[in-house]
């Protein structure tokens, strides 16, 4: 029995590049109108409209008890459908039909607030997620076991660890009892213990005839946990079927090797009001005359913004991660103050480091060390090759690194003939 | 096990979504404690600052308005005690009016995380203003017996008024709070609304006054004329000045008001998300 049929489903944009500086004010509003009355031709402004579709003739279906993985790129569109399954946005057209009570987690701890103590933001998550007070009073110990808080209860979550808000919020969510669970991306935090029980604890649910929707750039993840996956691509569904045969074509279409992007304007640049990406490179240092990158090669990785606050402190932050999307290691930055301007960051990775595979860069701008101004996920995309030498063993290598770490071998003692 | 089934499709919001509404009121009562229990959370005077506001505001325009100005007002009532009356209930109003305006714009990270109706969000911003309106309410109390004020059976009249201010609040806020969302300038705009309101509203001085004015007809069509005569002609025993014809315009305008905005709320309510 399918639980979720989707038809032809599409959400269309029309961003617009005339006012296309975040929020419209009334002013705006008034004085274009009044340009249109009394302007002449030549005054006007012009006005470019690009249509965008995050989503574009979607057609698939669920039965009962399937665990779907959902991958793709960022701006897929994998985020759009959750939404739309979700009831959050609207499709501009097609159909949705959904059979059973949903719990939508597109967010770990949806609506905390920062003042209310943990008891009462168990109560005002389990809620918003669909979970009347009498369930919420007879899972709460069990929820806050989970999530290993009963010293904290009575904080406010404000001055939770990272660490603490982040187990509270999952394990409520894990707690819920709906027949269709959607799941976008909270495994991508807490730490590798905690994801690794929260998956534990989404499966036993599975088990017991869930349907589950999973969205995750963590394709270990969605190997482990779903049967089925869907893979998008620029708003279209590309492939669906067993998880396994989709992931290997997901692979197989990654553009492999992105070594520069750059941005001439401001305009053009991914990033918001405060800072837009100029240009990030990674620059190998080549030996031997080699035109590829080896596990011996050297890189300089170099990430240049422009900062359009007038004062603010702050770092860089660069990921970098496996194709499958875990991250082996996070570098960042002093913080320090800076004002308008091209700021640049460079970082260098060196030679026998990384072992051989494909990697991503993820860049993060962070503002007075907490706060994450704008993330480029996926800036970069490389290629390490294999190199060995003396080694009659051509097997894989094991491992994300392959660090040349002193490594003695020697007799101690020498056997008496 | 009945099977819940849900159809989404453009333009079609949903269904039951009046059933829907009773379904999450827990949800609401919920959401109306986070607000409460947040409002006064790290201050050290905590819910006196709810006797404090209007405290200070009525000593202020005792002052001002009696002392200085000499105005008169009702026969038979203590000034204080009328204009304490007045504070209570536009008090009561001005905030309810401005938590609703700002309630979507105030909740948009569940807006753009989870689905519920979206009409909870105004309602639930009510919570907080209806306990400062029982402080004060207290405070009028305690001001009475200190003036050895008796009110009578008009009392039982109270409620409506309280009533009829939340949906007029209701009415009002609502709209303001969907134009809010696509255009911020909403929330300069309130505070300068409230204020003027203080001063077009007969709150520090009796509506008598403006009786015999030639544009008193037109002052009358302000809907919270009739409110707060009303409310303090109940409270203080209908010796205060109190014209029925006030109370038809507000209820009339209420009404109409009530009905268009939450038409248009319902209108918009799911574009919030690609607007806000």
């Amino acid at each position: 029995m399918s639980v979720i049929t989707v038809e032809n489903i599409s959400k269309h944009y029309i961003i617009d590049h005339q006012k296309g500086k975040g929020v419209n004010t009334l002013r705006d509003v008034v004085s274009e109108n009044f340009r249109q009355l009394f302007g002449n031709k030549k005054n006007q402004v012009t006005t470019t409209h690009e249509e965008f579709w995050a989503l574009r003739d979607v057609s698939f279906s669920v039965e009962q008890g399937d665990r779907v993985g959902i991958v793709g790129h960022n701006g897929a569109g994998k985020s759009t459908l959750l939404k739309i399954l979700s009831k959050i946005i609207e499709p501009t057209s097609g159909s949705v039909r959904i059979r059973g009570r949903v719990a939508s987690l597109l967010e770990v701890g949806t609506g905390f607030h920062p003042e209310l103590t943990g008891r009462e933001n168990i109560f005002l998550n389990g809620s918003l997620l669909g979970m009347s007070r009498s369930e919420i009073r007879k899972q709460f110990d069990e929820i806050v076991a989970f999530a290993g808080v009963e010293k904290f209860l009575d904080t406010p979550v404000k001055r939770y660890s990272s660490g603490m808000y982040v187990r509270l919020g999952f394990a409520i969510s894990a707690h819920l009892d709906p027949e269709i669970m959607i799941v976008d991306e909270v495994l991508a935090v807490g730490d590798a213990e905690f994801q690794k029980k929260s998956l534990g604890k989404m499966r036993d649910n599975s088990a017991s005839g869930r349907t589950i929707l999973f969205v995750s750039h963590n394709l270990t993840a969605v190997q482990a946990l779903c049967n089925k996956s869907l893979y998008f691509e620029k708003g279209q569904l590309l492939e669906q079927g067993e998880t396994n045969q989709v992931i290997a074509t997901y692979l197989s279409k990654v553009s492999r090797t992105r070594l520069l992007r750059e941005w001439d304007t401001p305009e053009q640049a991914p990033g918001n009001d405060l800072v837009r990406v100029k240009r990030i490179e990674l620059i190998p240092e080549y030996q031997d005359e080699l035109t590829h990158i080896d596990v011996r090669t050297p890189m300089k990785f170099r990430f240049e913004f422009w900062n359009m606050m007038d004062s603010a402190n702050l770092n860089l932050s660069m990921h970098l991660n496996s194709l499958t999307g875990e991250c082996i290691f996070n570098v960042g930055t002093k913080s320090q103050p800076y004002g308008p301007g091209v700021i640049a960051g460079e970082c260098t990775i060196p030679g026998y480091f990384l072992n051989d595979g494909s990697y991503t860069i993820s860049v993060m701008i962070v503002k007075d060390t907490v706060t994450p101004l704008f993330t480029m996920e996926e800036s970069l995309t490389f290629d390490v090759e294999d190199y060995r030498e003396g080694i009659a063993w051509y097997g894989k290598w094991p491992g994300y690194v392959r660090p040349q770490f002193p490594f003695h071998i020697g007799m101690l003692e020498e056997a008496v003939k | 096990m009945k099977t819940h089934e849900v159809l989404i499709q453009p333009g079609r919001s949903e269904r039951h979504y009046w059933r829907d509404l009773w379904r999450n009121r827990e949800l609401l009562l919920i959401l109306s404690m986070r607000d409460v229990s947040v409002r006064y959370k790290q201050t050290a005077l905590g819910m006196a600052w709810g006797l404090i506001r209007p405290l200070t505001t009525m000593l202020i325009m005792v002052f001002v308005f009696s002392m200085v100005a000499k105005l008169k007002g009702d026969p038979g009532v203590p000034y204080p005690l009328m204009v304490l009356a007045g504070i209570t209930i536009w008090t009561f109003f001005s905030t309810a009016f401005t938590q609703i305006s700002n309630s979507v714009t105030l909740n948009s990270n569940l807006v753009t995380k989870v689905y519920f109706p979206r009409l909870l969000m105004p309602l639930s911003s009510i919570a907080v203003s209806f306990l400062d309106f029982l402080v004060s309410l207290g405070l009028f109390i305690l001001l009475a017996i200190w003036y050895r004020f008796l009110p009578d059976w008009h009392l039982l009249f109270v409620p409506f008024f309280v009533l009829l201010a939340v949906l007029a609040a209701f009415a009002f806020g609502l709209f303001f709070a969907v134009i809010n969302v696509k255009f911020r300038d909403i929330g300069q705009l309130i505070p300068f609304i409230v204020q003027i309101g203080f001063y077009v509203c007969p709150i520090a001085y009796t509506s008598q006054l403006l009786a015999d004015k030639w544009w008193y007809s037109i002052y009358i069509l302000n809907p919270m004329v009739g409110i707060i005569d009303g409310f303090r002609w109940s409270l203080l025993g209908g010796k205060t000045y109190f014209n029925p014809q006030s109370l038809l315009a507000s209820v009339a305008l209420t009404g109409v008001c009530l009905i268009l905005s939450v038409y248009f709320f319902r209108k918009r309510e799911n574009t919030f998300v690609d607007d806000i």
